[in-house]
């Protein structure tokens, strides 16, 4: 490991001690933050999976249903059909923060959620009726989904950060400083011998 | 803060959700599945947007993971699951622990 480029004296040991002592401290910090980060994307991650597994099961139904419907109408027109929607729905977006990392926090707000379809009986299949009843009850689900994803991503970006911060001070950072603290002291400590054995060879002269 | 959703596909599977009140923003491709993101990345909290779209853009669709908006969810579309979704999740898994806790396979 290379030693820093310094010049070997007590001021520059006594700031690199004081730099090797942060860089321990905050070793200990972030390999503790890497631990928590890891706990709760395990947490996370059980959790996008299970609601993945039910969205995409439930979204296969729906859209089955809703091919089935177009094909047993005549002159289906989904356009036309859908133009109106019978609900507005409002997603409420909020930030919160995991370990430090921003995470977005999104909550529907089911109020305006009208019960009715938006067309006539006349002009559609019974199973659009279900697959739109479906797709909307579906929609907080997907959108939960949506943001436990996101979280999973952003926090697996955030521990792989971390985890490179980590390995830096670990493996570089500090044995750097370690090995150039230790030069100095063994360059300080040659001085001060050498100049005891240049006295003492003065004075057996004299 | 109150956000919008979006949903982007192919084919008209997705007016389903028109109903819901997502917005619905049809697209043959790739190319302009990518437009149409480009486009609505900033008034649409929420984009929902189908598995044959995404692979495509999965480079693209990384640069959205450094916000906490807009989130962009894959969804599968009509043809069903192709295990894309489980793929993403699997890869993010394998950067931030390095081993495979979930899923077990292979």
């Amino acid at each position: 490991m290379a030693r820093l480029n310094v010049n070997p004296t007590r001021m520059e040991l006594k700031k690199l001690k004081a730099r090797l002592s942060t860089a321990v401290r905050g070793h200990k910090l972030l390999k503790d933050k890497s631990d928590e980060m890891v706990r709760r994307f395990t947490v996370v991650l059980r959790e996008a999976k299970r609601l993945r597994e039910e969205v995409e099961k439930e979204l296969g139904e729906v859209l089955k249903q809703f091919y089935i419907a177009r094909s047993v109408t005549p002159a289906f027109e989904a356009e036309t059909a859908f133009a109106l929607p019978t609900a507005s729905v409002e997603a409420n977006c909020e930030i919160q923060s995991v370990m430090g990392v921003e995470v977005p926090k999104i909550t529907l707000s089911t109020e305006k959620r009208a019960v009715g379809l938006p067309y006539a009986f006349s002009e559609i299949t019974g199973e659009a009726d279900y697959s739109v009843q479906k797709a909307s009850d579906l929609l907080p689900k997907m959108v939960e989904l949506a943001q436990t994803e996101k979280t999973v991503r952003m926090l697996a970006e955030e521990i792989e950060r971390n985890k490179r911060r980590v390995n830096a001070l670990e493996y570089v950072m500090i044995p750097q400083l370690e090995e150039t603290i230790k030069y100095i002291k063994d360059k300080l400590d040659e001085n001060e011998r050498a100049s005891i054995v240049r006295l003492m060879k003065v004075k057996s002269k004299a | 803060m109150t956000g919008k959703t979006a949903i982007v596909g192919s084919g008209d599977g997705i007016t389903v959700f028109k109903v819901s009140g997502v917005a619905t923003f049809p697209v043959s491709d790739e190319k302009k599945a990518r437009e149409i993101l480009r486009k609505i990345a900033k008034e649409y909290q929420v984009i929902f947007l189908t598995e044959e779209l995404a692979k495509p853009l999965t480079e693209f669709l990384k640069r959205f993971d450094e916000e906490p908006y807009p989130v962009i969810l894959t969804i599968p579309s009509g043809e069903g699951e192709s295990g894309y979704g489980m793929q993403m999740l699997k890869n993010a898994m394998e950067r931030a622990l390095g081993v495979d806790i979930l899923f077990h396979n292979d």
